[in-house]
């Protein structure tokens, strides 16, 4: 067995960012991920990498689009209002078909909000963020030892796929501190032939580039790029479902939110109640599948989110709004208590919300 | 002896090349019409060429090769 | 016969999209004239902007990238760190540089980033249809200063040589011009010093070239260059604004 060293969230994703081959780091300090860019800012010097501190979010995504077309593993990380302001590079980057891993540790929203644990990004990372047609592959670790795992994960997918992956995290979870270890997921390679190495005089030119100017071309570009999607909707969604089997209340949540959730879940069995977790790894793949066939035992669903309610319209889509689906919510950095949880699970029950 | 040589149809009678030329021995031959459209620069006296690039200096599209 | 003038290697046969008359394809052939003089073709990678030299990555036959408006030097910065041996370089019109992009100008040179940039001043918009640029002159009219550019209302042009001057970052910057024979040969050789500069590790190199853009200022394209040498080059006047390897060798003479 591996050996088990206890690790802060944030520090996790940054070794295991190492582990995974990724010498490359640019960012731009914000709360509550900056311990990922110190711990950076110490190691990558040591191992002949290269951590830099660039003078905006923007010039810091726009270095890792550079770093991505020269064919490295490279990552940023960054708060909510900070990823905001990385969606124009997210684009570019989407729509050159580079691979990216980027980390958002989510913070309460609009504006500038807080500083405190939220999951109001969910529509941001999952529909878009920056403009045109295109996904990231999200992941949301619950614990550190996934904030580690699905790091190296996530590097993998992305140079599989030449895409952006991202880790949804929250103020929480990149806090909190907890015994990991880092030999789970194997680190993969993948070649890159469209990188920019310079010709040796040896091929023509590469050109990494998101600018079609005829619409037939461009409309070609976006076919191809979402067939390679259904690939990754097909082959790569997570999840984990906690006493689902026979269960008649179904209660959805990822992240911090699941943690909770899987307490009142052990609640309400404790109670009798046939409570069950289904727990999104992957946001984006989402897993349909298995809440659409959830639809088909239980009676209702409640969806528990740190935000006014963004999954709780990915689970209607999928169940196709079979069985009533009620949120139960905290936000702004407040986090529902297993109590709350138990409550919104007594209220399906009842059949009320 | 010097030789000047236009690849006629990529020139856009931009006319650059006319106005660097110390001889004035360059016209934009407004009678023609090239491949793209324009009407192309070109030599009325090759005899008087000194080679000097001046025209192909200030070609914006390459169109100029110099020989002497 | 030997030839005395062609077209650079360093150039695809791609035919360029600029207007008749615009001194973009002069300056793309200096670029690729000082990449084939160095012979480092095969590891150039050039970062196109966003502005009328979006597509200069079709006419470099180097790996290119194009870049969003206004982040080459970001851009740049993420490959040279990646690869420091390659050479890097930016093309950037003045919309992108000076506007837009002027954080990550002013920081790529403070950080003296071992990138090439070559920074195109026309004083306009050019590929949005002529549009006031922050090195637009005053009282010049343009499709969004039509009553000429009222300094009192939309501020100063922007000198980005003199600016940038000022930071101990940057090697090496310089302006030229593009208006006549004895400028543009001028203007390779600064262009020329600016990729050795990179080649001898010695940082960042910005050239500013102050070009026209006939189109847009409702001019012949000789007309355009006339304006260049009456109302441009008094506001932006050529010259070396640093070169810090000559100040230093200056100051142990």
């Amino acid at each position: 067995m591996a050996e088990r060293i206890l690790m802060k969230g944030n520090e996790a994703i940054a070794e295991a960012a190492i582990q995974a081959g990724c010498r490359h780091y640019f960012g731009y300090p914000i709360t509550p991920q900056t311990e990922i860019a110190a711990y950076m800012a110490k190691k990558m010097p040591k191992i002949g990498g290269v951590f830099l501190q660039a003078e905006s979010e923007i010039a810091s995504i726009n270095m890792v689009y550079g770093a991505a077309a020269a064919g490295m593993r490279v990552m940023t990380s960054s708060s909510s209002p900070g990823i905001s302001l990385k969606g124009e590079g997210l684009s570019y980057i989407a729509g050159s078909d580079v691979p990216a891993f980027v980390v958002n540790v989510q913070r309460g929203g609009p504006g500038l909000g807080g500083i405190q644990p939220s999951q109001s990004d969910y529509f941001q990372s999952t529909k878009g963020g920056g403009h045109g047609d295109y996904r990231m592959i999200v992941l949301a670790p619950a614990s550190v030892q996934e904030m580690a795992s699905l790091t190296v994960k996530g590097f993998n997918l992305a140079d599989k796929y030449s895409m952006l992956s991202m880790i949804l995290a929250d103020g929480t979870i990149g806090q909190m501190m907890e015994p990991i270890s880092f030999e789970d997921v194997a680190v993969e390679h993948y070649p890159k032939p469209w990188a920019l190495t310079g010709t040796e005089g040896k091929r023509k030119h590469n050109i990494v580039n998101s600018l079609y100017l005829n619409p037939e071309v461009l409309e070609q570009k976006n076919f191809e790029r979402y067939e390679k999607y259904k690939a990754v909707e097909a082959s790569e969604v997570l999840y984990e479902t906690y006493m689902m089997d026979d269960a008649e209340i179904g209660v959805a949540a990822f992240g911090i939110a699941a943690r909770v959730a899987k307490n009142a879940v052990a609640a309400a069995r404790a109670e009798g109640i046939k409570a069950g977790l289904i727990r999104p790894i992957t946001l984006w793949p989402f897993p349909k599948q298995v809440l659409k066939d959830a639809a088909e035992q239980v009676k209702a669903f409640v969806s528990v989110e740190l935000n006014m309610g963004q999954m709780i319209e990915d689970i209607r889509l999928a169940t196709e709004c079979r069985r009533p689906v009620t949120l139960c919510n905290r936000a702004g950095g407040m986090i529902p208590s297993p109590e709350q949880v138990l409550q919104s699970i007594h209220a399906a029950v009842k059949g009320g919300n | 002896m010097a030789k000047v040589t236009f690849q006629t149809d990529l020139c856009k009678g931009c006319g650059l090349c006319v106005e660097a030329c110390p001889k004035h021995i360059l016209v934009i031959a407004q009678g023609k019409i090239n491949k793209k459209g324009y009407s192309p620069a070109e030599m009325t006296d090759q005899e008087a060429c000194i080679g000097c690039a001046f025209c192909a200096t200030m070609c914006p599209d390459c169109v100029i090769t110099v020989e002497k | 016969m030997a030839i005395v003038f062609e077209k650079p290697k360093a150039l695809t046969d791609a035919v360029l999209h600029y207007c008749p008359g615009c001194p973009h394809g002069i300056i793309h052939r200096l670029v690729a004239e000082a990449i084939d003089t160095l012979g480092i073709e095969g590891r150039a990678i050039g970062v196109a902007p966003v502005g009328c030299a979006v597509m200069a990555y079709d006419y470099f036959t180097c790996d290119m990238i194009e870049a969003a408006h206004g982040r080459a030097p970001a851009t740049a910065t993420g490959i040279k760190r990646c690869r420091p041996d390659n050479i890097v370089f930016t093309y950037q019109g003045d919309g992108d540089l000076a506007s837009i992009g002027m954080a990550e100008t002013v920081h790529a040179a403070a950080r003296n980033e071992n990138i090439t940039v070559i920074f195109v001043n026309n004083a306009i918009y050019g590929m949005t249809g002529g549009q006031m640029a922050p090195t637009s002159l005053p009282g010049q009219v343009t499709q969004t200063s039509p009553y000429g550019r009222d300094v009192n209302h939309c501020g100063w042009p922007i000198r980005v040589c003199e600016l940038l001057a000022t930071l101990e970052g940057p090697e090496y910057v310089a302006r030229v011009a593009v208006n006549n024979v004895k400028n543009v040969k001028s203007a390779g050789k600064a262009i020329l010093k600016a990729f050795q500069n990179q080649v001898d590790k010695k940082g960042f190199s910005l050239i500013e070239v102050v070009s026209a853009c006939p189109t847009n200022w409702g001019m012949t394209p000789q007309q355009a260059l006339k304006w260049v040498e009456s109302d441009m080059l008094p506001y932006y006047p050529l010259g070396v604004y640093k070169d810090r390897s000559a100040a230093k060798e200056a100051e142990s003479k």
